[in-house]
């Protein structure tokens, strides 16, 4: 019979590491999907993946037993991919000049959307576009948008996940949803 | 009419809020609305475009197999030193209590000359280890051998060799640092060992399949523990022995 998450939860604190493996093999999946979506690269969310179980297992006993486990891994891994992103941040900065007041928006300075909506819907490349558009975005609207829009997480809970008042998550999913119209809806009605 | 909010639209698509019926009625009333909350729709479903590598159904193996090296199960996660169970701090308190009283016994006793106190002293100590140790492994090696000695191809109820083998590993830790501190490297190599398997027997189930205890069988012969044990419980019994005539010699 299979394992529920609280029992394995149960038995991986008393340190049976099968039951471990259990939770592992089970999330692994989504937690690669969350945190690839986050980073928007594989390699940084294969690391997000393997922090991620390595702070829930270090974590284990603070766990809420009443909680669900699965909320929260995704919570420390959208932490742990925060914490990644951060880091790419500041090395990047360490090599790039930094933006001067009153640039352009960089969503302005993407590739104009317009020219041959159909090839780029067929070749896939407004997926793509996406991909550059999420990239774009803050570090806290990225992550309310994919938990809401990815992963269907309530406003509360991405509040809870990100450390924030429920108005300040909803704000950024917001803020995410308007700077992805921006930047999409030319293509998209143009493609349609 | 109010026409809708950009944040209403949001909500409304999400699911989000209490106001769903009546942002339904206004888009079913108004064209205006309608057509900003089908703008709206058009991008939202275009961003689930955007592509995701997929990983395979051995994924979740392949992370576990990178992650298992990274743990370390030689004890409870997250559970301190602090959050020992009370049986674990008993048994401490009793190794201690009885160091301190052997220190006492060599440091007060009044009729041996000075230098022989602190040899007695040391005697003495060394003697409570030995015979604690001793006790220890006699314990382990009864947990061991009923597990090498189950029928094969049976399922095996372990539930009070379990509950014996979690109290054992809370002892095992104390001598081990105990003899690693006198220097015992041979008793410590030997409770170094016994620690994992304790372990693994105490996180166990309850019930073994014939599997789990072939495995377990083959673990415990496999590494020889059963032997080493058996050869240090014997080499320990033989120790006490012959430390014990001459500290009550000393000390009568």
């Amino acid at each position: 019979m299979e394992l529920s998450d609280s029992v394995a939860v149960a038995q991986a604190r008393a340190g049976n590491s099968g039951a471990f493996r259990v939770l592992v093999e089970r999330h692994s999946r989504n937690l690669f999907r969350l945190a690839y979506r986050m980073t928007g690269h594989q390699q940084d969310a294969e690391d997000v993946v393997q922090e991620t179980f390595l702070r829930a297992y270090r974590q284990l006993s603070k766990f809420d037993d009443r909680a669900s486990f699965g909320t929260w891994l995704y919570r420390i891994a959208a932490n742990c991919s925060l914490d990644l992103i951060r880091a790419r941040k500041r090395r990047n900065a360490q090599t790039e000049a930094p933006a001067e007041e009153g640039a352009p928006d960089p969503m302005q300075s993407l590739p104009d959307p317009a020219p041959q909506p159909d090839r780029l819907a067929m070749s896939g490349e407004i997926g793509q576009k996406v991909a550059a558009v999420l990239d774009q975005l803050s570090e806290m609207e990225r992550t309310a948008f994919v938990l809401r829009h990815y992963e269907g997480m309530c406003i509360d809970d991405i509040g809870r996940t990100l450390g924030v008042e429920p108005n300040a998550a909803k704000h950024s999913v917001f803020r995410a949803v308007q700077k992805l119209r921006r930047a999409l809806e030319p293509l998209v009605s143009t493609a349609s | 009419m109010n026409h809708l909010t950009e944040e209403q639209f949001v909500l409304y698509y999400y699911g989000e809020g209490d106001e769903s019926p009546a942002v339904r009625a206004h888009l079913d009333a108004c064209e205006t609305c309608r057509a900003e909350y089908a703008g709206l729709q058009r991008v939202l479903n275009v961003v689930d475009t955007a592509p995701v590598p997929e990983r395979g159904a051995n994924y979740g193996a392949q992370v576990w197999n990178r992650l298992r090296p990274a743990i370390k199960w030689d004890r409870p996660p997250g559970l301190s030193f602090w959050l020992w169970p009370a049986r674990h701090w008993a048994a401490a308190a009793l190794v201690a209590t009885l160091i301190v009283a052997a220190f006492l016994a060599g440091r007060y006793y009044p009729k041996a000359p000075t230098g022989m106190q602190t040899a007695n002293a040391g005697k003495v100590r060394e003697r409570i280890l030995l015979v604690a140790v001793g006790d220890h492994l006699d314990r382990s090696q009864a947990v061991l051998l009923e597990l090498v000695n189950a029928q094969p191809g049976e399922s095996l109820d372990v539930a009070s060799e379990r509950e014996r083998a979690g109290e054992l590993v809370a002892d095992n830790r104390l001598y081990r640092q105990t003899a690693a501190h006198a220097g015992d490297t041979r008793v410590t190599s030997v409770l170094d060992e016994l620690e994992p398997v304790l372990l693994e027997i105490a996180h166990g189930p309850d019930l073994l399949t014939p599997e789990q205890v072939e495995s377990l069988r083959q673990r415990i012969e496999g590494d020889g523990i059963l032997f080493k044990v058996r050869v240090a419980g014997s080499t320990v019994r033989h120790r006490e022995e012959k430390a014990a005539p001459s500290v009550i010699q000393n000390t009568l």
